[in-house]
């Protein structure tokens, strides 16, 4: 018996989601007194890594090919069988999303995705969702022997153990795909929205994409990531990946920082599970006021220099 | 050329949550349901792509009859047929199982990215499995040419080209196209067009929802001085230790 993690790759290194996911693995092993062995599929300079945060074992397939769901489900379910894993961890991020569901297929488990917490197996087995865009939570049971589970990045402590994971290579390898990946045009660098720490987010109030460059400023002296109301991407100001809300991305980092958005019920959705938030807005009635921790009343345009000048010190 | 749209019913954008029955039953007093906007979406590709190529769009929804309307809507949009499961599903497994029973012989199976009530995101690949085709996740874009589809997906960080004969299925991302909003010739057509109501087919459950909770409001708000705004910083870095 073991939880088997799916240890996500992006640009030959472990994301900082995989780690949370390892951690969180290893936490739902010590409770059902097993061990938890990482499947990392891809190339990997140092897959030894995951034991520190919490990997017992690293299993590897070597593969130069892209993500697609079909093989990596494939893969994935072959090692889950391997390693006789009754539970898969794996971090809700665009490649989990697209895994996640083929894989329970493949297991005949019962799936949850957007979880929040860790299992409860007082009585049964049960884990808590976030719902309805953010705006609630749900306790769903999983009712199936197998279970998968995807988990909200940015919601576990990444935990250090301090021990080395043995690595093996997995007796299984990625098999065909019933798709061709014809491109894939990647931005090096650039902090995904949905795994950053910090978020930096322009609306209406910025009046223009060409002052989104104060946006960009403030959030590059913060190491933060960018983002934007709906009305700006509708605008097409912004693009439609920037768009954070009931429609976009929800999102969930330790700080969230609203400029010139007023706080409609729908943007509140994708933000409210924010640890801080901060709300900037030249109306003092604003609905964000309400839904934040710290708030500044004033015109963005004097109020952003000032805070640019303060980050970079 | 065949396509299949999935589409869900949900609460509108603007609905406030609550919770009924001891926080175990979703109140639906006052709400007003809507296409799932995601779903919107597929309708309105998938359309397009069967008008540029011959082919029909069926509209394919797991529910009960009070989700009539908003089917008649997809119909008014353009969608040739629809079939209704009259089930009342309790999780996407059900769904997608008894979406699976009806989807063999289409090209192309679109569903929205997620609905905007249980934010699963998982019919789409769950039906490719059910159905063992690929499934292709947040899809920016859909075309078909050489007898090949072709589309742009999100991926973390990124974009993605991708391209397969089909059939496959693909779930509905924002900037995929425009929603189509329905003409006065699509509202009077879509009250004479097909929709066929199956039974269920027994599909399984593998999950169930215990109960609910609301997210812990905040507790106030504390205001900085506009004139002193880089003060901000410096609580946010000494104080909350968010950066």
């Amino acid at each position: 018996m073991s939880v088997l993690v799916f240890a996500e790759i992006s640009d030959g290194k472990f994301k900082k989601a995989t780690f949370e996911a390892v951690s969180y693995g290893r936490q739902i092993a010590d409770m059902l007194g097993s061990k938890v062995v990482a499947i990392a599929i891809g190339n990997v300079s140092d897959a030894s890594a995951l034991g520190e945060y919490g990997a017992h074992v690293v299993k590897t397939i070597n593969t130069s090919d892209s993500f697609t769901a079909d093989a990596y489900a494939a893969a994935v379910n072959a090692s889950a069988n391997e390693v006789s894993a009754s539970t898969v961890i794996i971090s809700n991020t665009y490649t989990g999303k697209s895994l996640a569901p083929r894989l329970a297929q493949l297991m005949g488990a019962s799936l949850a995705t957007n979880v929040v917490s860790l299992p409860d197996t007082s009585n049964g087995f049960q884990v808590k969702r976030s719902v309805f865009s953010g705006k609630a939570f749900a306790f769903v049971n999983l009712q199936r022997d197998k279970k998968v589970i995807a988990i909200t990045p940015n919601s576990f402590e990444i935990k250090s153990f301090g021990e080395t994971a043995v690595i093996e290579a997995a007796s299984t390898n990625l098999g065909s795909t019933g798709l061709t990946i014809d491109a894939v045009n990647k931005v090096i660098g650039k902090i995904p929205l949905t795994e950053a720490e910090v978020v930096v987010s322009g609306g209406r109030g910025m009046k223009g994409p060409e002052n989104w460059h104060m946006i960009e400023a403030l959030a590059t002296a913060l190491g933060a990531a960018t983002a934007c109301s709906k009305p700006v991407s509708d605008m097409e100001w912004r693009p439609h990946s920037e768009h954070v809300g009931q429609t976009g991305i929800t999102i969930k980092p330790n700080l969230y920082i609203a400029i010139g958005i007023s706080g409609a019920i729908q943007h509140l959705a994708g933000v409210s599970s924010s640890k801080v938030i901060v709300a900037i807005n030249k109306d003092p009635e604003a609905p964000f006021f309400k839904a934040a921790d710290y708030g500044i009343v004033g015109d963005a345009f004097e109020i952003l220099p000032q805070l640019i000048a303060a980050a970079k010190n | 050329m065949k396509i299949l749209a999935c589409i869900s019913v949900v609460p509108d954008t603007t609905t406030k949550i609550t919770f009924t029955e001891n926080n175990t039953q979703f109140n639906t007093a006052g709400v007003q349901y809507i296409l799932n906007p995601y779903d919107e979406l597929a309708v309105t590709r998938g359309l397009e792509i069967a008008e540029a190529n011959g082919g029909t769009l069926t509209i394919v929804h797991v529910g009960k009859v009070e989700a009539e309307p908003v089917i008649r809507k997809a119909l008014s949009m353009g969608a040739n047929e629809a079939i209704r499961i009259d089930a009342d599903p309790t999780d996407a497994q059900y769904v997608a199982e008894e979406i699976a029973k009806i989807a063999v012989g289409y090209n192309l199976i679109l569903t929205g990215r997620e609905s905007i009530d249980y934010n699963g995101g998982v019919v789409c690949g769950m039906l490719g499995s059910l159905l063992g085709i690929p499934s292709i996740n947040v899809v920016t874009r859909i075309d078909y040419a050489d007898g090949k589809f072709s589309f742009d997906r999100d991926i973390d960080g990124g974009r993605e080209s991708i391209s397969c004969v089909g059939p496959c299925v693909a779930s509905a991302q924002k900037d995929l196209c425009e929603p189509r909003i329905p003409n006065m010739r699509g509202i009077m057509a879509a009250r004479t067009k097909p929709l066929q109501v199956l039974a269920p087919q027994a599909a399984a459950n593998y999950t169930n929802y215990a109960c609910y909770e609301l997210p812990v409001a905040k507790t106030g708000v504390r205001l900085i001085d506009a004139s002193e705004a880089g003060k901000l910083i410096d609580i946010l870095r000494n104080e909350a230790k968010v950066i």
